[in-house]
């Protein structure tokens, strides 16, 4: 069937409009459509993404996973330094700054698991940002390393590790002044 | 790390100049002359324009060209401590943008052969262009906030500013050069570092706007030609398969649009957890495989159908160059029956080049652009007739 609009294109749309109870219907092409603005709609497949963010957000999980939010507790979650709430993040699916991903912690972090399968960055690390990191992730090292000679009672080099992991947090605490 | 192109001063100039240039006269839509006179100075801004129009990527240069027909790196990265676009105010928009044009003053000697453009001041006609160059986001050309594009003379490299994103980093190479796009992307995110604080968490890496952009903020995705795959019935098939391995497959045109023609975009949807190499190896990998099944498949046609073929390039190429009106869904495919038939030497003497410039010439902003009005979509279709039969050979 051509379209009842152009009249050579295959007609693929078929539109029942009723306004004031009237009836009308008509049999016409996708281009015809979408310039009519006729497809302005769900056919143009854009279903917006964030309509499943709130089902991934935990709100309707069945119970299990330890992280999943209980609603009540989490519609008062707001983050003090752009507003925006926590059901208002399940609604338009966006953050509305930085600080959201630590007002919102642990809640979101199904949601990440649900989207990438992961919840840890693994990527490039900014070289300012990056140098304080580096230094943190060395000494939880430390720590755990710290631990382990405690533990065989090998409290000297213990000792010696210990020096290490204050060395280095002066360090961080000075590259954090710079840094401000 | 290879040394960039130097353009000629010529192109440079042309470039900053006609971003402006009749952007006005697009807006106002008066009824053109019924006899048009043919004049010097309208074919001297004509062709500036179709100057404009094109890009890098639509050379049909790079490696896999016949195939692949453009790369594109995208980071996304946000200022620490601002609010992010979709919810800052129109003043806090003001502020990234000064930010942004603070960068390209402190760093001239990374950012010389780059100029930031304002999108407010583009006519919604130029900013369809920009959309159907992949230069901005459809989002970005719709609504009328303060957003920026800063842009190298070349195009390879842009940067959105207020996008959904502070700061989105593009790198569009033609053909296959995930690795290279990479590389130009993060050098240049490297410089916009090095002037800003990046909104950056210990676990979660890059902060974005969007929870499916967090980590490494990367989207890498190629613009591919398939026609073989569809001839052959495969595609489906092969692209389901695709999505298992974590990518996704749309029309050139982003989301929501279909793929007409063979032509079809991947691209990654996992930015968490994996690192930015591994995410674009991946892309990489998979395309591989794809240009190998798609070579496997135009072999099949050309030992199976050989006259079958050459038959459609030729009539695709006669109601080309014969047509009087064309909607753009008709012209991609039949640009792509072309070019199948140019690819495998069975139709001669059309340049690549020239059927992925006419992709993006036929597409309604540029039609409208270059005809320097708003036109109606039936104009549109008798427009794309006639830009279509000028260009093919």
């Amino acid at each position: 069937m051509l379209c009842q609009k152009c009249g050579h294109k295959n007609a693929s749309v078929h539109l029942t409009k009723i306004i004031n109870g009237n009836k009308s219907e008509i049999y016409i092409c996708e281009d015809c459509a979408r310039e009519n603005g006729e497809l302005d709609f769900p056919l143009e497949g854009k279903f917006p993404l964030y309509q499943f963010f709130s089902g991934m957000m935990g709100m309707n999980v069945p119970g299990g996973d330890a992280a999943a939010p209980v609603p009540a507790t989490v519609t008062g979650i707001q983050c003090s330094a752009c507003g925006l709430t926590y059901p208002q993040f399940g609604q338009i699916g966006r953050f509305g700054c930085d600080r959201c991903y630590e007002a919102f912690g642990r809640n979101i972090l199904p949601l990440f698991r649900r989207l990438h399968g992961n919840q840890k960055h693994m990527g490039k690390i900014p070289a300012r940002a990056g140098t304080n990191l580096k230094l943190r992730k060395k000494i939880e090292q430390l720590k755990l390393e710290l631990q382990k000679k405690i533990a065989e009672e090998a409290f000297e080099e213990a000792a010696g590790i210990r020096d290490r992991i204050r060395e280095l947090e002066q360090k961080l605490v000075a590259g954090g002044e710079t840094d401000a | 790390m290879p040394e960039e192109k130097k353009h000629p001063d010529r192109d440079q100039q042309d470039q900053s100049e006609s971003f402006f240039r009749d952007d006005t006269s697009a807006e106002t839509a008066t009824p053109p002359p019924l006899v048009r006179e043919p004049d010097k100075q309208a074919a001297e801004s004509e062709k500036k324009k179709l100057e404009e129009i094109t890009s890098k990527w639509m050379e049909g240069s790079g490696p896999e060209a016949e195939i692949v027909i453009s790369s594109r790196i995208r980071l996304a990265r946000n200022i620490n401590g601002f609010p992010f676009p979709p919810l800052a105010s129109d003043e806090q928009r003001q502020k990234v943008l000064s930010i942004a044009q603070k960068v390209l003053e402190e760093q001239k000697e990374h950012f010389s052969d780059m100029q930031m453009i304002n999108i407010n001041n583009l006519s919604p006609v130029y900013r369809q262009v920009l959309v159907e160059k992949h230069l901005i986001s459809p989002l970005q050309a719709r609504e009328n906030l303060a957003g920026g594009l800063i842009i190298r003379a070349d195009e390879v490299i842009s940067i959105m500013v207020n996008e959904e994103d502070h700061f989105r980093i593009q790198c569009l190479l033609p053909g296959l050069q995930l690795g290279r796009g990479w590389e130009e992307a993060s050098r240049y995110d490297d410089y916009l570092e090095h002037s800003i604080d990046y909104a950056f968490h210990d676990e979660l890496g890059y902060l974005t706007a969007c929870p499916t952009n967090v980590g490494t903020g990367l989207r890498a995705s190629v613009m591919l030609y398939l026609p073989a795959l569809v001839l052959t019935g495969q595609i489906n098939h092969i692209l389901s398969a695709v999505n298992q391995v974590g990518l996704v497959v749309r029309g050139i045109y982003g989301e929501g649009t279909e793929m007409v023609g063979g032509l079809c975009q991947v691209s990654n949807q996992i930015t968490l957890g994996q690192s930015e190499e591994e995410i674009w190896h991946n892309l990489y990998s998979v395309t591989r495989q794809l240009i190998n099944q798609e070579r496997k498949g135009r072999q099949q046609l050309l030992n199976e159908q050989r006259d079958k073929l050459a038959d459609r390039a030729g009539r695709a190429y006669g109601i080309l160059k014969h047509a009087r009106l064309l909607s753009s869904q008709e012209a991609m495919q039949l640009i792509s029956d072309i070019r199948l038939g140019v690819d495998l030497g069975l139709l001669h003497d059309v340049p690549v080049g020239i059927l992925n410039k006419l992709l993006v010439l036929t597409r309604p902003g540029c039609l409208q652009y270059l005809k320097g009005r708003n036109l109606s979509p039936y104009e549109r279709d008798l427009e794309r007739a006639v830009r279509i039969k000028q260009f093919l050979p």
